[in-house]
């Protein structure tokens, strides 16, 4: 047992334990629930540095049999992809622990469980090598956001959250079709072990085939992103969901559409991936602008934060299917990026409904004056958000944008355009919010962060400067892995087999 | 041939179980008036099964056929035995208390039960049409009676009408489709009838032996409830008193299943290329009328009832493939299918109290309030009746869409399994009700379940859960029974 079973391991038993403890001591569940949660953090701070010095292999590899037949294995490990998103997921959840400190009131018990339930799912999805494995925790992590976003979410959360189970559901069976498919041509399940056989030709998919396994696989992940025209069940989720399920939905959970894309999309079907990247950058692009201009006019705060999810990760497509190392080391870096920040605004609004019970941009005004602290980290948010140079996105919109060059002007170009909105919806919505006239209600009922809440916000605040300046902490893994997976994409399927694969006779007879 | 004639001891033990059984139906039916508290005769009952499935197991130590190859015990006939029994204990677990409190725990109920366990036991070892037909028509009888056993009920009433009304047509076109094959073949014996098609003589009535066949499996599709034979579930399972519906939904289903695997892939084995196409449609069409069906069903027992048609669509995908795989599929859906619905209609029992009276979906508001465990429990059974990993009906699904893979059946696959997303919709409903919606103004009090009930819902939910989890030891079992004795 490694640390990275661990990981999966405490939060696991945290989930039965808390349900367990008595409930009418809430304060007791919140503790336990955070210490265990910071303890897992803490210990998933381990795995860096064996990754970062060997990024494209998998660290903390392990592989036992679960089922003899079919041969279903527990086959995990991490990588240069996997680190930072692992990372990202187990200091996001003691956060969103805090955050709901005095919001979740009603079954304290249930809550906390399922967020540890949550993170056990994540966690799980990104460091599966098993594509049976990564299916189970791929839907294990729908069952207690469903729960999340349906029983402590705001008024239309029971439709939100069916919607959203619903959506996930259908595109994941098409993706269980498809691994079943793979099993029986393969025999395995194995991810590392599948992508090898592709790789050297052992396994030809013929066109048709490769094409229709592409698209159920990328069918379940492009619902989860989520890519346009596919988004509408993510304005309902985000906006629904309490603050804590709207920053893991927005931070965590749309990463595992964009890490299943890059993990098993990609290097799975090389050729599939070329031939359908024009349109899938349409629509990433369409994504871009549509979600931008619907962000721009919506009336409640969170819905607009959610918006400019669908914006933002339409970049994260746009970098992933450009297929330069600029665009795809943009394109993970900015997975992280929008994480952080996002998940940043989605607390930070979560402050705002706390104190005034209302999500309604025309309700507010003039919070600068009655909470200056507030104000100013949430403009520090927004400034990092819509790509300010020395803050994070900009790192990453600025690679996918170099990298989507690289391919094609107008890609850049119109992308770009995505780019101005965001500071357009942002800034309306500060100018809004925090300026002008401060009405009394705002007076009586805005107070400035206290203790908690600082605590909740510095790290998120400095990891935002930090990954804008520092990117040498990292970049490096991410781009090692990028590499590998770029090298099997680009090469011309059959071309680099023939090459290794070819005994140095019959090269001879070719001659 | 004198020495024939007489049954070795083996042979003896190969129909042991239904013997004991038979007779302790028998003696409760004659001895009722000995007891003064009817809860014994359940607890001889339950003592009688588990005995049953000592005695089902001695057996599969010394397989092989009886009484000239009328019985046949193999892996396939132990693994239905022991479901079908072990459904018959729950069955009376979850029954005692509600027959209590509706006046009405006799020996007459637990005889007949017992006596349509004997009926399943018969028709999952029968090697022989007319056996089969025997077992069916022991089961059928019995169930039928205990679909309407609460006399005074109209609901019963009508359900126990209804059910042996179409019952009797479809067990009839099944004798029917019997004697035309006697007619044909000169055997009722099913590796007599496969080697009389491999033999190429039934050449010149090719037509008439299809045309048996396809009267017998009109006869099994009524038995599973497959489209387009599917119309009496929901109306037999909404009437009858719940622990019944949830009998009927697991034992008889899985038994009746199991006669149909046998009869397809041994007798009729030789012609699949003609049936096939037939059950791929069935298939298709009993698992969208199920799941759309459902969709809009307000009435929890008709709702299940409708969700046990979509899934016997699922087992029908696995017949439809008419391979070794697919048979261990169906095996294993079948026995995590019995745990999780069993577990289901107990919770629902449970909730409906004295004469059933909450049995509306939106009944289950707050229930996750009033009883945190059995919100949670029923969450499970229902994240299982979707399919969600880690339970087992993840696992039924996955088997049986392997092996429809398999067998090249792609489109199958793919509309079976965006069937089962609709589904999620309508067992969502429930979980929304009970985790997000208060409980109702004014509603009596729901007591704790009763030692009965609760044993069931921990037991079905444990073996869900193992079954999603360690799925190994039931599917290697299952694997290695799947392939018939031909």
């Amino acid at each position: 047992m490694n640390l990275l079973d661990l990981l999966l391991l405490i939060p696991a038993a945290g989930f039965f334990i808390t349900l367990l403890l008595p409930r009418d001591n809430p304060g007791l569940v919140r503790n336990f629930a955070l210490g265990l949660s910071v303890v897992v953090f803490v210990m998933s701070l381990g795995l860096i540095g064996p990754v970062q010095s060997n990024p494209d292999a998998y660290s903390f590899e392990s592989n036992a049999v679960w089922i003899e037949t079919p041969h279903i294995r527990y086959h995990t490990g991490v990588d240069g992809l996997s680190l930072w998103l692992v990372i990202l997921s187990t200091l996001l959840t003691p956060i969103c622990i805090l955050v709901s400190w005095k919001y979740i009131q009603k079954r304290v018990n249930e809550f906390y469980a399922f967020m540890l339930l949550l993170l056990v799912g994540v966690i799980g999805v990104f460091v599966s090598l098993d594509l049976f494995l990564f299916y189970v925790f791929w839907e294990v992590s729908l069952v207690p956001m469903y729960f999340l976003v349906g029983i402590w979410g705001h008024d239309k959360r029971i439709y939100a959250a069916v919607k959203f189970f619903l959506y996930t559901m259908a595109g994941s069976v098409l993706m269980l079709a498809a691994i079943i498919y793979l099993y029986n041509k393969t025999g395995s399940f194995d991810l590392p072990g599948i992508v090898g056989l592709i790789g050297d030709g052992r396994l030809a998919l013929s066109p048709a085939e490769g094409f229709w396994l592409f698209l159920a696989f990328f069918f379940a992940f492009a619902i989860k992103v989520p890519l346009f025209p596919l988004h509408t069940w993510l304005p309902d989720a985000h906006g629904e969901a309490p603050t804590a399920g709207s920053v893991m939905l927005a931070s965590v959970m749309l990463k595992l559409g964009t890490y299943g894309i890059v993990r098993i999309c990609l290097p799975m079907f090389p050729e599939a991936a070329r031939d359908n990247a024009p349109w899938i950058i349409g629509l990433a692009i369409a994504g871009i602008i549509y979600g931008a201009l619907v962000a721009m006019v919506q009336p409640n705060m969170k819905r607009l934060v959610a918006y400019s999810s669908v914006s933002h990760l339409g970049f994260v497509i746009l970098g992933v299917f450009s297929f330069t190392q600029a665009g795809i080391d943009g394109a993970v870096y900015q997975m992280l990026n929008h994480g952080i920040s996002t998940g940043a605004l989605f607390i930070l609004v979560g402050y705002l409904y706390e104190r005034h019970h209302t999500l309604e941009i025309a309700d507010y005004g003039g919070v600068g004056t009655v909470a200056p602290w507030l104000t100013t980290v949430f403009m520090v948010t927004t400034l990092a958000s819509v790509g300010l140079p020395l803050l994070n996105n900009f790192v990453g919109e600025f690679l996918v944008l170099q990298g989507a060059m690289q391919v094609s002007f107008g890609y850049a170009f119109f992308a770009a355009i995505g780019v101005i909105l965001s500071v357009v919806y942002m800034l309306w919505m500060v100018q809004r919010t925090f300026y002008g006239e401060t009405p009394d209600e705002v007076r009586r009922h805005v107070t400035d962060l206290n203790g908690r809440e600082w605590a909740i916000m510095l790290p998120l605040i400095v990891l935002m400067v930090w990954m804008g300046i520092g990117t040498k902490s990292f970049l490096p893994p991410i781009t090692a892995n990028n590499q590998k997976t770029l090298e099997m994409v680009l090469q011309p399927s059959g071309a680099l087999n023939a090459a290794t694969t070819l005994p140095a006779k019959e090269s001879v007879h070719a001659r | 041939m004198p020495a024939n004639l007489v049954p070795s001891a083996s042979e003896f033990l190969r129909i042991s179980p239904e013997i004991l059984l038979t007779l302790v139906g028998t003696l409760m039916m004659t001895l009722e008036s000995m007891f003064s508290r009817k809860r014994t005769l359940g607890v001889i009952a339950f003592i009688a099964l588990l005995a049953a499935i000592g005695l089902s197991v001695a057996a599969h130590g010394d397989p092989g056929e009886a009484f000239h190859g009328m019985i046949r015990v193999d892996g396939f006939t132990t693994f239905f035995r022991i479901l079908v029994f072990a459904t018959g204990m729950l069955t009376i677990l979850m029954s005692a208390n509600y027959l209590e409190k509706a006046h009405a725990e006799s020996a007459e109920f637990y005889a007949l039960l017992v006596f349509c366990i004997v009926g399943q036991s018969l028709m999952v070892s029968s090697n022989e049409l007319i056996m089969i037909f025997i077992g069916l028509e022991t089961s059928s009888i019995a169930s039928y009676v205990l679909a309407g056993y609460l006399r005074a009920d109209r609901r019963n009433s009508e359900a126990a009408l209804k059910y042996f009304l179409l019952g009797s047509f479809a067990t009839a076109f099944l004798l029917y489709g019997v004697a035309w094959t006697y007619g044909i073949t000169g055997t009722t014996n099913l590796s007599a009838i496969r080697q009389f098609l491999l033999g190429g003589q039934g050449s010149e009535s090719a037509l008439l032996l299809l045309a048996a066949a396809a009267l017998m499996f009109v006869g099994f599709a009524f038995k599973v409830s497959a489209a387009p034979f599917q119309m009496w579930a929901p109306d037999v399972y909404q009437g009858a008193p719940a622990p019944v519906s949830a009998f009927l939904s697991a034992g008889p289903k899985a038994a009746a299943f199991a006669m149909f695997f046998r009869v397809a892939l041994t007798a009729f084995e030789p012609i699949k290329g003609n049936w096939e196409p037939l059950l791929w449609a069935s298939a298709l069409a009993t698992m969208v009328i199920g799941n759309f069906a459902a969709l809009r069903q307000t009435n929890i027992k008709r709702l299940l009832a409708y969700s046990s048609i979509a899934h016997a669509g699922y087992v029908m995908v696995a017949l439809t493939t008419a391979s070794e795989t697919g048979t261990a599929a169906a095996m294993f859906y079948l026995a995590a299918y019995a745990a999780m619905n069993l577990g289901a209609f107990a919770v629902v029992t449970h909730v409906a109290r004295r004469g059933e009276r909450y049995v509306e979906v939106n009944d289950m508001a707050g229930l996750s309030i009033r009883q945190p465990a059995t919100a949670a429990l029923l969450t499970i059974f229902l994240l299982s009746l979707i399919g969600v990993p880690l339970t087992g009906g993840f696992f039924g699904k996955f088997y049986i869409f392997k092996a429809a893979l398999d067998a090249n059946l792609v489109w199958l696959t793919v509309l079976g399994l965006l069937n089962s997303a609709v589904a999620a919709y309508y067992y969502l409903r429930i979980v929304v009700v009970m985790y997000m919606q208060p409980p109702a103004e004014g509603d009596t009090v729901l007591e704790s379940p009763s030692a009965g009930i609760a044993v069931t819902i921990w037991a079905t939910a444990v073996a869900t859960v193992l079954l999603g989890v360690l799925p190994g030891f039931v599917l290697d079992f299952a694997g290695r029974s799947a392939g018939f004795a031909r």
